[in-house]
């Protein structure tokens, strides 16, 4: 099961309302590579991954629920204040019609998450190649984003974002050898 | 939506936000270097001084776990603001 902490995992302020950046965020909320995808992909992976990765899968998995939390927040900050006429001028007039200043988890061009986003191959290499693509195709995400927002509060928040998908990546890949380690010695006896 | 919280929240979280990143660091690290043991080491220590941060904060500003993981004042106060998207 899973206990849930009154607090981000780090500060969110953002200097003020800007719903087209929102509109990009929403990317790492409902978007292919974005929190939510990974966050279930690991969680799932998990049952039937070798022991000795079980744990990581867990621990890295739920970090991702506090970064989909994290985007939350920005996003729902950005958007708050904004009237229709701001909304529609940064392209969520569709978003509005539907959801008004409800968060959706969709990506930046409006389209729904899909399951078809995550994979879940059963073979455990393959699952962690996965995982690492992910991770950084999740931090380049996060610097174009970065590269299209001039809010400074906001940039402080992604950077730590970006920086996390390295510490994951790295760990993933520090994963794939223990397996490897682990197939070689069973080779030899 | 939430009223307005005092400069000392900001500063406490703060602190516990610090605290449970190294932890979060380190558990990782862990993960994949079981056999670290000064790294252990600094793990229990860091999660000691959590606890210490979070039962100061905790009865200025209310629970911060649910499901019994904080405990509760009369009345209940789990469900009191802020959340954190709203600070």
């Amino acid at each position: 099961m899973w206990y849930y902490e009154k607090k981000l995992q780090y500060p969110v302020k953002v200097t003020e309302c800007n719903p087209m950046l929102a509109k990009f965020l929403i990317e790492q909320y409902g978007g292919a590579d974005g929190e939510l995808s990974a966050a279930l992909r690991y969680l799932n992976q998990r049952y039937t991954i070798p022991d000795k990765v079980i744990g990581l899968l867990t621990d890295i998995g739920t970090e991702e629920f506090a970064h989909l939390e994290m985007i939350a927040t920005m996003v729902y900050k950005l958007t708050k204040d904004a009237s229709p006429e701001q909304m529609k001028a940064a392209g969520l007039g569709a978003h509005y019609a539907s959801h008004e200043r409800a968060l959706y988890y969709e990506n930046a061009g409006g389209s729904p998450w899909t399951a078809t986003y995550i994979t879940a191959k059963g073979d455990p290499i393959a699952d962690l190649y996965e995982d690492i693509a992910a991770e950084e195709k999740a931090r380049a995400t996060y610097q174009w984003i970065i590269n299209l927002s001039d809010d400074p509060d906001l940039n402080d928040s992604l950077k730590f974002l970006r920086e996390r998908e390295i510490i994951h990546s790295l760990r993933f890949q520090e994963a794939v050898e223990i397996l490897k380690e682990e197939r070689d010695s069973k080779k030899i006896y | 939506m939430a009223k307005q919280v005092p400069k000392e929240y900001y500063q406490l979280l703060q602190e516990i936000q610090e605290v449970d990143f190294v932890l979060v660091e380190l558990n990782l690290y862990l993960d994949t270097h079981p056999d670290d043991y000064d790294a252990i080491e600094q793990f229990n220590n860091y999660s000691q001084t959590s606890r210490e941060l979070k039962n100061n904060f905790e009865q200025q500003f209310g629970p911060l776990m649910g499901f019994g993981a904080s405990y509760s004042n009369y009345p209940f106060n789990w469900g009191n603001t802020p959340w954190p998207w709203q600070v």
